[in-house]
Order: C-alpha cells, then structure tokens, then sequence
C-alpha cells in the first residue's frame, strides 16, 4: 500500500479518536478559536491608537497575519507527531517504529492530525477574508495560486522546522522548547510585514528560516504593493520554495539523527 | 549458509554520570561527566534457520543490544552481523520485513483501536497482499484463540490477552526469525502455557526461526534446544541445554521426609540427635518442616551412598532424587563462583 | 512551617536540574522580546511620542519587564494536585497534618519563584545590557518595586491555586485551561502593555486584578505609578489577594466535601 494511502488511513483513525470525545473536542475548538481572537484583538487595540504601522494599514496587516496563522495552524495540526516526539523517545517507543518497514517521517506524521486547529484556521480566514475585502482586493486565478503557493511553503516550512525541533530529541530530551521561538515566535514576527523590521530580524526571517520568503514576499505582491525594501516583485512566486527546500534540509537532519540514534542507543 | 551470523560484535554505551545531591545539581548544570559501558566485548554465534534459540544472562549481561543489533535498530561499533544475507542496520525497510519482534513489556498495538483495526493497519504498514493476511489472521486467530477479542480496544485486555494479540501481529506478514524479549513476564500460569505451546508449534510446524530472550528458566526448559548464555558483554556457554547442565549442573538433590519433623529443627533437639548435612557429604538446600533437601556432587558422594548414610541416622517415611532445577544451574553461571563472572561494569549478579 | 519549606527546597533541586530548559528558556524570551519592542517601535516610528500614555523607551521596558517575569503568571495547574485529584491520593492529603490551602499556596509560590529567579536574571542581565531595560525610575521606583513583585507573586499563587481548585470539580476541565491564561496575558498586560489600551476600556483594567500581575510592578520601576497612586495599585493587589485567598478557602472547604462525599 503506497504511502498516501497509508498516511490517509492514519488521518481517518486520528480524527476518529479524537472526534469521540465530542464535547471536549468543541470545547478545545472554542478554546483555541477564542484564542486567536485575542491574539489579533492585541493587533486591533494597537492601530486603533497608532492607525498605521511603517506605512501598512490594519487590513494588509490582517492579510500578512491570515496567511501566517493559516499556514501554522495546518502545519502544527499535521506535524503533531513530531511536535511531542521527545515523548516518544523518552519512552523508548521510537525503536517500534524502526522495526517497522516504512519510512519513520511517515508513520511520525501519522500519529496525530489535530482537528481542534480548525478554530484557529478559521479565525485566520476570517481575518484574512475582513482584510482582503476592506482592501477591495479581487480574487482570480493568479492571486488564488499565488496564495496557495504561499499556504504550502508556509506549511513545508514550519513542518521543517518541527522536524528539525524533533531531530534535537535525538541528543536531549530536555528544553527543545527554543524551538517555540521559531514557530510561534515566527507567527509573531510575519504577521506583521517583515518590511518594519531592524535589519538582523529581516535577515534571520530571510536568509536563516526562510519564514519571510514564504509569508512576505507572496502576500507583497498579493497586496499589489512594491516592498520598500526595494526587492523585485518576482520574489513572490519564487519565496514559498525556499520553505519547500528548508524542509528538504530538515529531512537531511532527520536522517542523520537517526543514525546517531542507531550508533548510541536509547 | 546461516540465517543468522554474528561475529565479534562490540558495543560501548557513554552514560551520564551526575553526582548527588544539591552541589551536584549545581555542578551538572557547567560540566557534564560521563561513564563507559562496555555492554558487549566480543559476542560471536551462528544460527539455522529453524532452531529455537534461548538467550539468557543476568540484566545488563547485553542480552537486549545483541538483538536490537539483529533487529537493525542499534549499529556495533565492531564486528559483523549478517541475518539472511544481509546487514539488518543498513538495509533497515528490507530487513524489518523479514523479521517480527514481540517486547514482553511494550505492546505494538494501537491503544484506543479495537485488535482487528491493528493488525488490519500492520497489513497495510507491512504491505502484506490481502488473500495471504486473511490467511495469516485466520489462522493465527485460531491457534491463540483470539476470536473473542478481536473489537475489543487493546487498552481493554488483560497481559495474558494482549501478548497472545502481540504475538498474532508480530506473525501477520510470517516473517521467517522471531525474536521474543520476554514474553512470558507477568502471565498467569495458563498463559505461559499457551504462549509457550504456541511458540513451539511455531517453530516445529513452520519452522520459524525464534530467539527468546527471558528470565523466565521454565520457558527455556520447555521450549529451547539450544541456550546461549551472556553476561559481562561475552558468551559464557552456547550449547545444547543438556550441555548446560552437564557443564556447571553436576549437583544432585536428594529430598527425605523424616519421620520425626523434630529432628530437623536444630532448636528442638539436642545436638546428639540433629540432622547435620555435612556429615553426610552433602550441603543443605533447605529445609520445611520434616522434609530436607540436600545437594550433593554424586562425583564424589554416589547417591545410594548418600541415602544409606542418612537413612542409617534417621527414620526416613519417603525420598527422591533430582536434578536441581535450571535456575540454580544458571545462577551458578552468573556468577555465585567469581571466578566465572568476567566482571565487567554494568553487570551485577542478581 | 517546616514541611512547606522541605517542598519548597525540593523544588528547587528539581528545577535545577533542568539547566539547558532555563537557558533554553532565556533564549525564547529575548527573541519575543526582541520582536514585540521591534514592532512596538515601528508603532511609535510612525506617530511619535508626544501623545502616547508612555514613552517608546518606557514601553521597551515594559515589555522586557514582562519577558523577565513571564513565568510569573499563573499558566496552568499543579501537575501534582492534578494527579492526585486524579488517582484519588488527594484522600491523603486530607489525612495529612497540614492546612491544605496553606500547603498548595506554598507550592504555587515555590513553583512561581525558581523559574522566575532562573529565567528573570539573565534576562535582567541581557535586556539590561543590550536591549533597552532601563534602570528604574527612581529610589522610590526600587524601592517599592520589590513590594509590587511580592504582591504579583502572592497573586498569582492564589490564582494557581484557584486553578487547582476547578479539578476538583472536573478534572479534564480543558476549557479553563485555555482561557484563563490566555485572558490573563491579556488583562495582566503581558500581550500589550496596559497603558496603549484604548481609554474606554481602562476602568475595567483598572478594576480586575489581573494588573496587580504584570502592569502594576513593571509601571511602579517605570515611575509611571509613584507616591499615592503606586500606594494605590499596592493596595490593589492585596485587596484582591485577600479576596482570592477568601473565596479559594470557600470553595476548597466546598470542594473537598464534594469530593469525600464521591469518595474521590
């Protein structure tokens, strides 16, 4: 059975399970819907008293914030499996999975797809939608496959990163939480437009974890806008494959933290 | 050629080391200082395919890395390891295929899903065409009896249950080596029996090559030929189990029942009438009320002898002679004698 | 006295333990730090100081104030409590000689001051340094500053404890767990700093308690609050410290009979 199929089956069996325990499962939709509410409400309080920031007004903020929430809460909501995979280590439960004939990333994957994101993901819609019409922004094929693009290189690129923040689990099991800092801490950053940013942040975003190339660049152009930073317009279709190759780099790790888990042991 | 070869494996383990306490603490949190395990120092065997293989040694003897090596889950730092032609750590997916692997302690099975959903989600991990895995499960279902619990969610069986279901799902794509990590831990009586039954029709009928680790001396007794002894990081004996006995299992158990129960108690008699294993050539083992056993080397003491010195000195209702049982032959091995025991670090003897 | 200073010491200990999680943990709040001021100044870039509640280097202290002292804030519950409502053991607790409020007070306030003296000290350090936090005010401000902290620590331990105490009404009581801290990062000032809230909204601010946690102390170093308007939030803080401590009581006299009477 191929691959997809596979990962398909373990999604059909997560959601399952976790659509069993109905009322909890509203309840943390809820939860984390009211959540992100709050979270843009701190946007909100601060552009009614400041009106603009660095020349990009509350509704392309909302544009940028969209986008990025959209593209983490996916990721966060499939990459569970390694987002807790320290557990799994410590619990010496990996080693199951390498007697079993099929790629780990795979059977990692397939532990868990979080349904409860979905409040998050429709939060980020939701403001992503009051921004884009406040705009008067039209939707037509280019911009749609513009921002899917963007979607997915933003969904590639934080899965490298949980991948990444899994491979550490290989050397230590404590404190792989600074990884947080470039996942929410990422969010944080791209929901405004890099542009604002000193020199070193843009540069971490751009060049380091390539968050930037992904959430900024694309939605730019989307908002027919020019960066004032000066780079050229073509960086919005070619930015969301820096998150595609970023994940390929996390692969390569993961690869290689398993041979140091194989040459050690548990 | 041989389904399984290992030739002078080597396996170093670096372990953290952190002192006690709070300055302890205090220090981890600058240095960290580590410690070398020398878990195997030099493991060579062969096996057929076919035999039914037991691995025993004390914990921490390198029992568990010899077979995660073999697995493919763990690299040696020397040596080599070829089962089926090939090196189980480099080809891993083509490798894991061919073998299942049953941990006593853990279960493979999916906690919240019914037993069939498992194995149903091991067929499609394995890949196993769906004609041979309703045979493979038919089957297997009918040899451990597995009908009953079939939709029951795993985390609702008991051990005895879930091991059986283990031992189903590790066999569901028929691999051709077994490798069992005690399987018979914390079973009831009538489990042990039937795991064990299994297995050995497994290995009889199919010809399923299976490697058993345990603790468990009555599962080798009943189930092996062949017994591979480890401790300290080397093989101390490899052989048939009725070498094993004959190497370090000359001891002979005579059992009386005195008439007199009294006798037996050195409290209540006095000294004249006692029973003194020693005079007799013979070691007391122990001791229950009016019944005594005694060890002896029937090498230097022969057993009719024995029995007429005791026999002479006591009145004696009933006796038999035995051969100790393998749990006091294996703790011979590891190490009563320290002479025996090599003595490497991470290996104390139970 | 003597048992809840044997928690608090073995905490400690344990605490200790987990270096790389604290240095771990300094990094991840200079890096947020480092982006909230970032946009804050873009913020003020755009509109000046001049009408602004506060100046754009007293937000950047604020902010990194709120960094130093993220941990302060009463995020979830004690995973011990949590265990024994759980398994039952809390059965053991009531046989314990103690006062069991005074004993989860006690290990709310040494779960609260180990991490926050592990990650507020090189943050103190770092931000001091190289990222803007500036000294305090005045004498006054340093003065009356670690009075504003001890009052957040008190508070936030009786929230904590508060939180304890919805366990023992349902122990998956998930929707808690995801609205009070986020509420509470929220009103305490820890998202944004309470001063850039829009006007009509600050009498509610000013009257919940949740800026005895964050706001009240980080505005006392910025002399912000000083003479009697500092007195004031102080005497805001213990206010509600009292009541909180008042209504935890209740509700765990309430609570464990409920609980007896289940049998656990």
């Amino acid at each position: 059975m191929n691959a997809l199929r596979l990962y398909a089956r373990y999604v059909g069996l997560s959601w399952r399970a976790q659509l069993q325990y109905r009322a909890s499962f509203a309840l943390q939709t809820l939860g984390t819907a009211l959540l992100s509410v709050v979270d843009f409400l701190a946007i909100w309080v601060l552009f009614d008293r400041f009106k603009r920031i660095a020349g990009w007004s509350l509704a392309e903020v909302a544009v940028f914030y969209g986008t990025a929430n959209i593209a983490w809460s996916l990721a966060e909501g499939i990459g569970r499996g390694f987002d807790d995979f320290g557990s799994v280590v410590k619990r010496g439960d990996f080693d199951r999975l390498l007697l079993r004939p099929r790629s780990t990333v795979l059977q990692l994957l397939g532990r868990e797809f979080t349904l409860r994101r979905i409040g998050r993901i429709g939060q980020g819609a939701a403001v992503l939608a009051w921004g884009w019409r406040s705009l008067g922004l039209g939707w037509d094929a280019a911009r749609l496959g513009l921002w899917l693009l963007a979607v997915a290189g933003g969904v590639a690129l934080f899965e490298g990163i949980l991948i990444l923040q899994a491979t550490l689990a290989f050397w230590t099991i404590e404190s792989l939480e600074v990884m947080n800092t470039l996942t929410y801490g990422g969010v944080q950053t791209v929901q405004y437009p890099l542009a604002i940013y000193p020199g070193w942040l843009r540069r971490f975003f751009l060049l380091v974890v390539p968050l930037g190339c992904v959430a900024y660049f694309p939605v730019v152009r989307l908002l027919g806008r020019t960066d004032p930073l000066g780079a050229p317009a073509w960086l919005g279709w070619a930015g969301p494959f820096a998150g595609f190759l970023f994940l390929g780099v996390a692969l390569r790790a993961w690869r290689f933290g398993i041979r140091h888990y194989t040459s050690t042991g548990s | 050629m041989a389904q399984i070869e290992v030739r002078d494996l080597r396996k170093t383990f670096q372990v953290s080391a952190r002192a006690p306490g709070l300055w302890g603490a205090l220090r981890g949190v600058v240095r960290r200082e580590w410690r070398e395990v020398h878990a195997l120092a030099g493991v060579s065997f062969t096996l057929e395919a076919g035999e039914l293989v037991g691995y025993i040694g004390p914990n921490g003897a390198g029992k568990s890395t010899t077979v995660k090596i073999m697995s493919g889950i763990l690299v040696p730092d020397h040596g080599t390891c070829l089962v089926r032609g090939r090196v189980p750590w480099r080809d891993r997916t083509a490798h894991v295929a061919e073998i299942g692997v049953v941990f006593g302690q853990r279960t493979q099975l999916w906690w919240d899903l019914p037993v069939v959903e498992s194995f149903e989600l091991l067929r499609d991990i394995y890949r196993v065409p769906p004609p041979a895995y309703a045979r493979a499960r038919d089957e297997l279902v009918a040899l451990l009896g597995l009908e009953p619990l079939l939709d029951v969610p795993v985390r609702q069986l008991s051990l005895g249950q879930r091991m059986r279901c283990d031992l189903a799902a590790a066999l569901l794509h028929a691999p051709p080596i077994l490798f069992l990590d005690e399987p018979t831990i914390g079973l009831d009586a009538p489990s042990k029996l039937a795991v064990r039954e299994f297995v050995r029709r497994l290995n009889r009928e199919r010809g399923v090559t299976v490697i058993l680790t345990t603790h468990d001396m009555d599962d080798i007794e009943a189930l092996c030929t062949r017994v591979i002894v480890i401790a300290g990081g080397q093989l101390l004996s490899d052989g048939p189990l009725g070498h094993l006995r004959q190497r370090f299992g000359r001891e002979r158990w005579l059992t009386v029942d005195l008439s007199d129960p009294g006798q037996a108690d050195p409290e209540q008699v006095d000294p004249g009438q006692a029973f003194r294993a020693e005079e007799f050539g013979a070691r007391l083992v122990r001791r229950d009320g009016g019944r005594v056993c005694l060890a002896f080397d029937p090498e230097r003491v022969k057993p009719a002898e024995l029995i007429a010195r005791v026999t002479a000195r006591h009145a004696v209702q009933d006796l038999f002679v035995e051969e100790p049982p393998i749990e006091e032959i294996v703790a011979k091995i590891y190490g009563e004698d320290g002479r025996i025991f090599p003595g490497g670090p991470g290996s104390p003897p139970p | 006295m003597k048992p809840l200073l044997a928690i608090f010491g073995a905490r400690f200990r344990l605490l200790l333990q987990y270096r790389a999680a604290a240095w771990a943990g300094v990094v991840t709040q200079v890096f947020f730090g480092a982006v909230i001021t970032a946009a804050l100044s873009a913020f003020y870039a755009g509109a000046g100081d001049a009408r602004q509640p506060l100046l754009l280097s007293q937000v950047v202290t604020y902010v990194w104030l709120g960094q130093a002292f993220f941990s302060l804030l009463p995020w979830r519950t004690d995973p011990e409590v949590r265990e024994q409502v759980v398994s039952g053991g809390l059965a053991y607790e009531l046989l314990r000689p103690v006062d069991l409020y005074a004993l989860w007070f006690a290990r709310a306030l040494a779960l609260k001051t180990a991490p926050v003296l592990l990650r507020a000290l090189p943050l103190f350090v770092v931000a001091g340094l190289f990222l803007g936090l500036r000294r305090p005010a005045s004498l006054e401000a340093a003065l009356l500053w670690p009075l504003a902290v001890a009052g957040a620590v008190a508070l936030s331990s009786a929230f904590m404890v508060l939180m304890n105490l919805s366990l023992l009404w349902s122990v998956s009581a998930d929707g808690i767990h995801y609205l009070v801290p986020v509420l509470v990062m929220l009103l305490s000032g820890q998202l944004l700093p309470l001063p850039l809230f829009p006007e009509w909204f600050k009498p509610v601010l000013l009257v919940l308690p949740f800026r005895g946690l964050m706001d009240t102390p980080h505005r006392v170093w910025l002399g912000d609050l000083s003479g009697a308007a500092a007195a004031y939030a102080l005497a805001h803080q213990w206010l509600w410290l009292v009541a909180l401590i008042a209504l935890g009581r209740h509700l765990l006299a309430r609570g464990l009979r409920r609980v007896v009477i289940q049998g656990g």
